[in-house]
């Protein structure tokens, strides 16, 4: 019967705030100013979403399940999430992912490692056990210390449910599941606060800012140690940031946030729905798709981090990892001694001289990604290349155009496709944009739209000679020798870099990004210098004209 | 009943707790409906309005295909042979055009966006779809508000979207959508005895209490995020509603079925035509039971992106691809492989109306009582034209509705279809669209 009253009472309770919640909306409604500003706070992305979990309860705690989809925004997704609202199925499925967390982080199997403390009763409430770990887990997951009030409302839903389940655990998955579905983890928010040095001006808070910096830098949540720095101030401070970047620099979860960074630029989220036919390329599998993504973002972490090289290195390395799925995907040999049917390994690969797969454009991740299925395409890999690399934008086709010629792979004249692009780029609304793709794409003909290497199509040999901004070259290894020269290569990724941090892309001509871009020079393109930069720099935690209003409100 | 044997409602209820579960078209009962079919015996209340969107790539063809006399006497192009069966259900709209008002054509999108939103505009906005409206009015009711499936493997490919929140992600699993619908949270409408469940109750109730960070997080926000919380609070209502209607016993609907458990999905990524076809047909057989089981009242279906990348097997180029460069067949006057595809659309758009029309309701069908939309990117895919766009509609949404006719207005604005539709379906407006594709009357013929 206890049970039952209980609940009657939630239900009580549930309808009174439901009440309340619409008197709110209301109130939100007519509060809202006409004009809306650029949003600062950013829906967490799926990967930031999978690395908070094993950060705050560690990697055994396993996430299934899909998220809202993402969107590309001036070359990022991560600019994308700035706009990203949650969908009535997004909730749902955030709902069941933080039930199913939830549950696991108090099985048996995790509670005595994950909760710090035992209740009195595992059949009833107790608040102060709760407390503990709410507040702990709080503020690891909210990237902030809990107000009291939210601590208090949360220790309520864990003792209602555990009282009306006789579960105390039950209880604590309850309020966790919760906290993992409200706004204030699914969003980062950025907030503003007096600035203390600088009289009538404001400053991005300290819990704000920790949270920018490691989410540019780690692609995770603050640490203790960031959120201590927000909390006494240090991160406020010339030196206190510097000391902090500097510990986050050396840190092993760099890696983590450059894998998520280049995940990001290169477009990986597209290998989603990437597929090829397998009837014509049956090596392109499940599996190999994986191990493209991994092959590339193995040889950056080498090159960038370990290795401390410089950035345009990445476009003509000889150096990379292979699988034995990937090496016969490529038609390279190399010695596996690992038995069949035990997971395959990563091996070290270093390719002779100019071999014509040198450096990271070779690799399935961008060949096969910026291909069709069934073929490959010199326009889409062509334009690709302005856009994720060059940070270059390609028109979109015109109106009125017809197609015949270009891709008949038929077609009794036209039989590779540099000879059917030309026959189509003559017409003269075409041209402008094929003059500005197809010279790129045309180079890396060589490689099959799965990525395997040919010298031939329809029987001719193809011809690999192209052109970049001026610069003429025979085949893939000399287009990346013309890439690596290119300033644009360097100057884009800064300008990714400072986007992907700040959460808005800078101007042409923003004086910050300028110099940023040329202490990245002076650095000799060192990628952990330029990010060290970024993370230093006054782009970072620039408060935005609309915020005054943010902190009258507020008060 | 024809069987002449008299089965009270109490009867047919006490039958199905016995166990027999499955009753495909077994006819929503006089005992259960009033004497039309048209509204519940218990209550009064009417049935629901009920709509469907059915997006395929990528138009009809080159050729002429629109009808050349309007009315009921019209010949169904051979492109759509596969609907004839349904002719007298469905109604051919032709000839509508999306107006640029000096925007450009940003091919494969602009058209779509006057012909779903009313509104072009230079950009990818893309808001306030013609289902989200009509949602807005028959959908709040039902568990789901609507649902949204694609059969190509993105959750990007739809076309329905929120005025507030933009495109909603699609489904691509059917496994998924299975558990999503009918998985440990359904409610047989059917189910004799009804107990709200505690643990739903509890929920709702542990819910409540995020909505009270929302004033104090609020009042931190910036006017663009306050935007997103608002949307974000908009979907936790949703949820929330959801939890509430199933603490509420459901109207008996025999029509209702639960379909067989889908057990295997295949890989997400698809590249065959046909691939997409099977996964939509999955889809559809859901979606039906879904609306029978009254779990929804709006569905959004899409066979792909506008630039299509599926294929014919053994093809290495792709429909979007042949849509350009495959010559017009002398002979036949039309592109032979485009034909296949299109072909192949229709043929599933059949499969769903009539799987829609299989279940009976009282002496109508679904299918009569809902609206099925179904649209595309281009009429005439070759050029990007966005002139003549094809629309068809099944079903009479109730009686709201007149079918069987050929509606061919070359040159109107397509936009006059969208506020026909919305206002059988309920929506209180007179006029829709913006600039040249404002509309302020339906087409009056085909209202009832």
């Amino acid at each position: 019967m206890k049970v039952r009253e209980n609940i009657a009472g939630a239900v009580l309770a549930a309808s009174l705030l439901t009440a309340s919640l619409v008197t709110m909306d209301a109130q939100a409604a007519s509060s809202a100013p006409a004009s809306s500003a650029a949003p600062l706070s950013w829906r967490l992305g799926p990967s930031q979403y999978r690395q908070t979990i094993a950060e705050v309860f560690g990697p055994s705690i396993a996430i299934t399940g899909r998220f809202d989809p993402e969107y590309r925004q001036d070359g990022l997704l991560t600019i994308g999430a700035r706009t990203a609202s949650i969908s009535a199925s997004g909730i749902e499925r955030y709902d069941e992912l933080a039930e199913n967390i939830a549950a696991q982080v108090v099985d048996p199997r995790h509670r005595d490692t994950l909760i710090p403390c035992k209740p009195q009763s595992a059949t009833a409430s107790d608040d102060a056990c709760a407390r503990q770990f709410l507040s702990t887990a709080g503020r690891l997951l909210y990237r902030r210390a809990l107000a009291e009030e939210e601590i208090s409302l949360s220790i309520r839903i864990a003792g209602e449910v555990a009282n009306a389940k006789k579960d105390f655990y039950t209880g604590v998955a309850a309020a966790l599941s919760n906290m993992l579905l409200s706004p204030n983890f699914l969003y980062v928010y950025k907030t503003f606060e007096p600035d203390p040095d600088e009289k009538g001006k404001l400053r991005l808070d300290g819990y704000s800012k920790a949270s920018v910096l490691s989410f540019f830098l780690w692609n995770a949540p603050p640490d203790d140690a960031l959120l201590t720095a927000a909390e006494n101030g240090e991160i406020h401070t010339r030196k206190g940031l510097k000391r902090q970047v500097d510990r986050m620099l050396a840190s092993p979860s760099l890696e983590s946030g450059v894998r998520a960074f280049f995940a990001d630029m290169l477009g990986f989220s597209e290998f989603e729905t990437l597929a090829k036919d397998p009837t014509f390329y049956p090596r392109f599998t499940p599996r190999v798709i994986d191990q493209a993504q991994e092959q590339t973002l193995r040889t950056i972490v080498d090159l960038l981090i370990v290795r401390q090289g410089d950035y345009r290195d990445l476009y003509t390395t000889p150096d990379t990892f292979l699988t034995r799925s990937l090496a016969a995907l490529y038609g390279v040999p190399i010695v596996d001694t690992t038995d069949n049917g035990q997971p395959e390994r990563w091996i070290p690969h270093k390719y002779p001289p100019d071999d014509p797969r040198a450096g990271i454009l070779s690799h399935a991740s961008f060949v096969a990604l910026h291909s069709p299925s069934g073929r490959s395409s010199p326009t889409d890999r062509g334009k690709a290349l302005r856009e994720y690399l060059l940070c270059q934008e390609v028109p979109s086709p015109p109106a009125d155009v017809s197609f015949a010629v270009v891709q008949d792979t038929n077609h009794p004249v036209f039989k590779t496709a540099r000879e059917r692009l030309g026959a189509h780029a003559t017409d003269a609304a075409c041209s402008g944009c094929h003059k500005i793709t197809d010279p790129i794409g045309l180079a890396l003909e060589n490689f099959d739209t799965a990525g395997g290497y040919r010298t031939t199509e329809n029987g001719v040999k193809i011809d690999t000679s192209g052109e970049l901004n001026g610069t003429k070259f025979d085949g893939p290894v000399g287009l990346t020798k013309a890439l690596h020269g290119d300033p644009a290569l360097t100057a884009c990724v800064a300008t990714r870099a400072v986007a992907y941090a700040s959460g808005r892309t800078p101007g042409r001509g923003d004086a910050e990004l300028k110099r940023i871009q040329a202490e990245f020079g002076k650095k000799k393109y060192n990628f952990v210098e330029l990010l060290r930069e970024v993370a230093l720099s006054d782009a970072l935690f620039r408060v935005p004209p609309s915020a005054a209003q943010l902190v009258t409100a507020a008060r | 009943m024809k069987s002449g044997r008299q089965i009270t409602r109490r009867r047919l209820l006490r039958g199905m707790l016995a166990g027999s579960a499955v009753t495909v078209g077994l006819p929503i009962l006089d005992c259960v409906l009033n004497t039309n079919g048209t509204a519940f015996a218990s209550t009064g209340s009417p049935l629901p309005a009920r709509f469907a969107t059915w997006y395929w790539p990528l138009g009809l063809g080159e050729d002429d295909w629109a009808p050349k006399v309007s009315g009921t006497n019209y010949t169904l192009p051979p492109q759509m042979a596969p609907l004839k069966p349904l002719q007298k259900k469905l109604n051919f709209f032709t000839g509508g055009q999306v107006f640029l008002d000096g925007q450009s054509n940003n091919v494969h999108f602009t058209g779509l966006q006057g012909l779903m939103t009313g509104k072009v505009a230079n950009s990818r906005e893309y808001l306030g779809s013609i289902d989200a409206l009509i949602s807005e009015v028959i959908g709040s009711g039902s568990r789901f508000r609507s649902i949204e499936v694609a059969c190509a493997g993105s959750p990007r490919d739809c076309w329905s979207a929120r005025t507030d929140s933009g495109v909603q992600p699609a489904e691509i699993s059917p496994v998924a959508l299975y558990s999503r619908i009918f998985g440990a949270e359904f409610k047989d409408p059917n189910a004799a005895e009804f107990t709200p469940d505690p643990d739903v109750m509890l929920k709702k109730s542990v819910l409540s209490g995020i909505a009270e960070e929302r004033q104090s997080l609020m009042k931190r926000l910036g006017a663009a995020d306050r935007e997103k919380l608002d949307n974000y609070f908009t979907s936790l209502r949703e949820l929330e509603q959801k939890l509430q209607i199933q603490l509420q016993k459901p109207e008996p609907l025999p029509s209702c079925s639960i379909p067989k458990p889908l057990t295997m999905d295949k890989e997400p990524a698809v590249t065959l035509a046909t691939e997409a076809i099977e996964r939509a047909n999955l889809f559809g057989g859901l979606l039906a039971h879904a609306l029978a089981c009254g779990q929804t009242n709006v569905t959004n279906l899409a066979i792909s992106r506008p630039q299509s990348g599926l294929r014919k097997e053994g093809d290495a180029t792709a429909h979007h691809t042949h849509t350009h460069e495959e010559q017009i067949d002398a002979k036949l006057g039309y592109q032979p492989v485009c034909r296949w595809f299109t072909d192949q659309y229709m043929t599933a758009l059949a499969q769903f109306a009539n799987r829609l029309d299989s279940i009976k309701e009282g002496d109508r069908t679904l299918l009569d009582s809902m609206v099925v939309f179904a649209f595309t990117d281009h009429g005439a895919p070759r050029l990007h034209s966005v002139r003549n766009y094809p629309i068809i509609t099944f079903g009479s949404g109730g009686g709201r509705i007149k079918t069987g006719m050929h509606i061919g207005r070359p040159g109107d604005q397509v936009t006059r279809v969208g506020l026909t539709i919305q206002q059988a379906m309920g929506v209180q407006t007179s006029s829709w669209g913006v600039g040249s594709n404002r509309v302020t009357s339906p087409i009056s013929e085909v209202l009832a």
